[in-house]
């Protein structure tokens, strides 16, 4: 009798876990199909329409357009460059990534200050989207398509890798996190979120850096690499990084030699 | 005479310049070096609220951990031993001699994940965000998986003086029993208060917490 009770109570108990363990699926699914739903209809279209007019449009102290812009592929070559950023670039003898090299033709085209053209970077939720986010937005959309392919010839181009993947792992601040505590491992999780194995996974790394920047739902405004590290940053409970600072370069470009051949997929939506 | 002058200086001429050329021409690559990366990522970062710049100096733990997550190479044994003597020496016991708080207040602060960000401030009551990356209640389903499962742990290693100091000392410093430990130091580091640190213990080890239903 004992015994029977002891297997109908392993019995309930089995059933008891297996419901919780069919609820966490049923949840995940149903974020699935949400984030599914999602890509019928994208708000960073108008983003990037918004992004093109800047493009073209004569502004700042010398009254240029950003069309003369050298993206990496000559003067005012758009299309497919932001799959080959971040790169080194002589006129400014350094590895840029796309928003960097976006502030750097605003200084010398158009005449804007740097303080100026890299001031508030990002939208708060549901604002207006920034300059840097609406022409990243146009860039990116450019790149749909084209496969990742980051170079890494120059000196300074493995030099920014390597010391990216340093910068991945480096354990710092009260909580010693580093970039490796969440996207080191493949098939972690952060609650129900999903997390990248950027460093070792190629396929999560592909994903990762071909679907940035996206349209934030929850948040509802476009978001852009640098904001994705910000924001990373913030939680990792580190000060923050300065907008296309050295360091945010050189981990953009681990990431992305990490999803070379993967297609650009971006601007995407995410929850 | 003058020939024989000659020919080696243009020989020499010739070396000189090819080895001019290969230097300038495929120089040697050398990989930077953790100090240089170090002082590009300081002058990368700046202040913002309470997260100050001074929390990208790094503890020597700190240090030796990255560097194993970086090369992939294995702690040396001495520093591990020596390491985890070090954390555990940091762990204050309740001076009253009272581990368990309220298991709900727990369960509170288990769901908790904000403290220490730049979005906080030095008023915010910071959680411990355990269902990030444990299993704890079984109500709740939105847990991570990067920690073990802590569901039932007090029928699964019962409350023995040693699971409870040691359940404590993971609490204050997880690097007492794993150097490298990816839990952050919730009593060491001031993350959490002692009274914080009772309850998430009763959390997991009173036997009416949903822990051990």
């Amino acid at each position: 009798m004992k015994g029977i009770t002891r297997v109908a109570l392993a019995g309930a108990a089995l059933a008891l876990s297996c419901t919780a363990a069919l609820a966490q699926k049923e949840t995940a699914d149903a974020i699935a199909r949400y984030r599914q739903l999602l890509q019928d209809g994208n708000p960073a279209e108008l983003v990037a329409a918004r992004g093109e007019a800047l493009w073209k449009e004569k502004r700042g102290p010398k009254k240029t357009s950003l069309e003369q812009c050298d993206l990496g592929l000559g003067a005012g070559v758009v299309k497919g460059a932001y799959a080959q950023m971040p790169r080194y670039f002589a006129d400014a003898d350094q590895v840029m990534d796309y928003e960097s090299r976006i502030v750097h033709c605003m200084v010398t085209l158009q005449g804007f200050d740097r303080a100026t053209a890299a001031k508030n970077p990002y939208s708060g939720t549901g604002q207006r989207q920034t300059d840097i986010e609406a022409l990243t937005a146009y860039g990116v959309e450019l790149s749909r398509g084209v496969p990742v392919n980051i170079p890494q010839e120059h000196p300074k181009e493995k030099a920014a890798f390597d010391r990216g993947k340093q910068l991945f792992y480096m354990r710092a601040g009260p909580y010693d996190f580093s970039c490796a505590s969440c996207h080191g491992v493949t098939g972690q999780r952060i609650r129900l979120q999903d997390l990248p194995n950027i460093s070792q996974n190629k396929e999560d790394a592909a994903r990762a850096f071909t679907t940035w920047p996206a349209y934030r739902v929850s948040q509802g405004t476009l978001r852009t690499m640098q904001w994705r590290l910000n924001d990373c940053f913030r939680q990792q409970r580190f000060p923050e990084p300065v907008f296309a600072s050295p360091a945010t370069v050189d981990l953009i470009t681990f990431l992305g030699v990490n999803a070379n051949g993967a297609k650009m997929d971006s601007p995407s939506i995410k929850r | 005479m003058k020939r024989t002058f000659t020919f080696p200086f243009t020989l020499l001429l010739a070396v000189l310049s090819l080895v001019t050329v290969s230097l300038i021409g495929c120089a040697v690559y050398t990989a930077p070096t953790r100090e240089e990366t170090l002082q590009i990522v300081k002058s990368s970062f700046q202040d913002r609220g309470i997260a100050k710049l001074d929390r990208l100096n790094q503890s020597e733990l700190q240090v030796a951990c990255s560097e194993v997550a970086l090369t992939g190479k294995e702690l040396p044994k001495d520093l591990r031993a020596r390491l985890e003597k070090q954390a555990l020496a940091t762990v204050k016991l309740p001076a009253d001699g009272v581990y368990l708080g309220d298991f709900k207040q727990g369960e509170r602060i288990a769901q908790t994940g904000v403290g220490m960000q730049w979005s906080d401030t030095d008023k915010t009551v910071a959680g411990g965000n355990c269902y990030a990356c444990h299993e704890i209640s079984p109500q709740e389903i939105a847990y991570g998986n990067i920690g073990p499962s802590l569901k039932g742990y007090r029928k699964l290693r019962g409350d023995t003086p040693a699971v409870v100091s040691y359940t404590w000392g993971k609490l204050w410093n997880s690097h007492a029993y794993n150097a490298c430990s990816q839990m952050p130091r919730y009593g060491d580091a001031n993350i959490l208060t002692t009274a914080q640190i009772k309850d998430l213990m009763a959390l997991l080890l009173d036997p009416n917490s949903p822990v051990n239903k």
